[in-house]
């Protein structure tokens, strides 16, 4: 029996409503009729082999990546529809990168800053207290003035969620937010992560760290070649997986 | 004739005379790199443009210029212009004109290779953040491409200042025609050209040099 699928996927009050969405570079379907939907307040991690359409399942949510068929609504707004104005839904949904994506040419401070003035309209002083707000809760006041290359990675990740925070979105993407860092960095930004999920934040998040989906999530969404083949709660997910791919991935993740 | 031996008074005398037209040098380098790069950023814009058409405008222009002699260009602007407007447009403007738009073809090439120099995650994070296509070619993409292409905007640029020779094609007293003024009115023809030269040679040197302070500079952001 698939109920939870059934339950979660039609019931329109998502903040994310994702239905039948397919898309194809040239020949090949990296989605193919992907249909979820994500609550206010969810957390919703993503996993699946390399190559699934894991990262492709959350770029296409703020229109990053397009997509050719079906349709996704976020908070009301249709992401696929021509008269959609892109900048304004994409400020609204915050977003972090697998290799952080820092600006390299501008300070910590002005990164988290340059979004706030130029697409919020807030003031200079504003937008420097909104970002000391976030520096100090990613634990990195002193290091405002610094240039992204001069930190860490997992301090430049911590950056870059303090980043999206700053736009106050309504709900944070999470595209792989800890492959591309050393395994004594991964927690401290994991921390970040999970804290940030207790105070109620909408999360969706590619990752491959079970761990951190067992503690936080809501939901587990399992994918393999472009499709969603598990979207479960989490005690579902992790007691009995159904598919064989997703008890395989399990196992191989899982076991070492 | 003279007699041989190298004359330094006439170099100290004419110092004035040839600090005047390297103030022409100087100016038409200066407005011809600043008008360049901006018609030159324009066009890479335009050429990495969805719109198949603006992109191929755009290359056209940059292929056409790209062929021909800036000799030529200069003789167009200077000659062939006035005719067709029916009226003169004055030395000095047509071979600043002639320069902008013969540079912007060498430019738009160098920022189109600066723009794709730049990581394609960069603009996927500009765009994230909700900054719009212009919002995010100035604040992220183009000081990025900007920096990454400094050494050859540079060379380019020292390129431009030994080209502003070719002004005295149409009469314009810029540094080397000065010099040669002087040269031939007072039969001084190698203490002349060899200052000229010595001149020539520190400034580039010294353009050289604060290439490798920038690139030393920012190797340590």
């Amino acid at each position: 029996m698939n109920e939870t699928k059934d339950t979660i996927s039609t019931d329109g009050v998502g903040i994310i409503q994702m239905r039948h969405v397919s898309k194809w570079y040239g020949d090949f379907q990296v989605l193919a009729n992907c249909t979820t939907a994500v609550d206010k307040g969810e957390v919703v991690v993503v996993c699946g082999p390399s190559g699934s359409g894991k990262s492709t399942l959350i770029k296409v949510i703020n229109g990053l990546e397009p997509f050719q068929e079906g349709t996704i609504i976020f908070n009301g707004t249709s992401v696929g529809d021509r008269t959609t104005n892109l900048p304004k839904l994409r400020s609204q949904i915050g977003m972090v990168f697998q290799n952080f994506e820092l600006f390299p040419h501008i300070s910590i401070m002005q990164n988290i800053k340059l979004a706030q003035m130029k697409v919020l309209g807030r003031e200079d002083d504003q937008a420097r207290n909104r970002s000391m707000e976030l520096l100090e809760r990613v634990g990195l006041t002193d290091q405002r003035d610094k240039f992204p290359a001069q930190l860490s990675g997992g301090q430049q990740q911590r950056v870059a969620i303090a980043r999206g925070l700053a736009m106050d979105p309504m709900a944070m993407l999470f595209d792989e937010p800890t492959s591309a860092l050393d395994p004594e960095m991964i927690n401290e930004v994991l921390d970040v992560m999970t804290e940030l999920a207790k105070e109620g934040m909408t999360m969706m998040v590619v990752s491959h760290e079970m761990g951190f989906a067992k503690r936080v999530a809501d939901r587990v969404i399992f994918m393999d070649q472009g499709r969603i083949v598990e979207d479960a709660t989490k005690d579902d997910f992790f007691g009995t997986p159904r598919g064989d791919r997703a008890q395989l991935f399990l196992s191989k993740i899982l076991h070492h | 004739m003279e007699s041989g031996g190298f004359d330094f008074h006439i170099i100290f005398h004419s110092i004035p005379f040839l600090a005047k037209g390297m103030g022409l040098t100087l100016l038409l380098t200066v407005l011809g790199i600043a008008g360049g790069l901006v018609f030159g950023t324009l066009l890479a814009l335009a050429r990495l443009a969805p719109f198949k058409v603006l992109s191929f405008v755009a290359g056209s222009y940059v292929n056409f210029f790209r062929s021909m002699p800036l000799i030529l260009v200069i003789f167009w602007f200077y000659f062939l212009v006035p005719l067709v407007l029916g009226q003169e447009i004055g030395a000095f403007q047509s071979v600043l004109i002639a320069f902008i738009m013969f540079e912007a073809a060498y430019y738009c090439e160098i920022m189109r290779a600066g723009i794709q120099s730049v990581k394609v995650g960069q603009a996927y994070a500009g765009e994230a953040l909700g900054l719009t296509y212009p919002q995010n070619m100035r604040y992220v993409v183009l000081p990025q491409a900007f920096r990454n292409m400094i050494p050859i905007l540079v060379s380019q640029a020292i390129v431009l200042f030994q080209d502003t020779a070719l002004v005295y094609v149409v009469g314009l007293s810029d540094f080397l025609y000065s010099a040669d003024i002087v040269a031939n009115s007072e039969n001084r023809l190698m203490e002349m050209y060899v200052t000229v030269a010595i001149v020539y040679f520190a400034l580039c040197s010294w353009g050289q040099f604060q290439v490798r302070n920038l690139q030393k500079k920012f190797a340590h952001e």
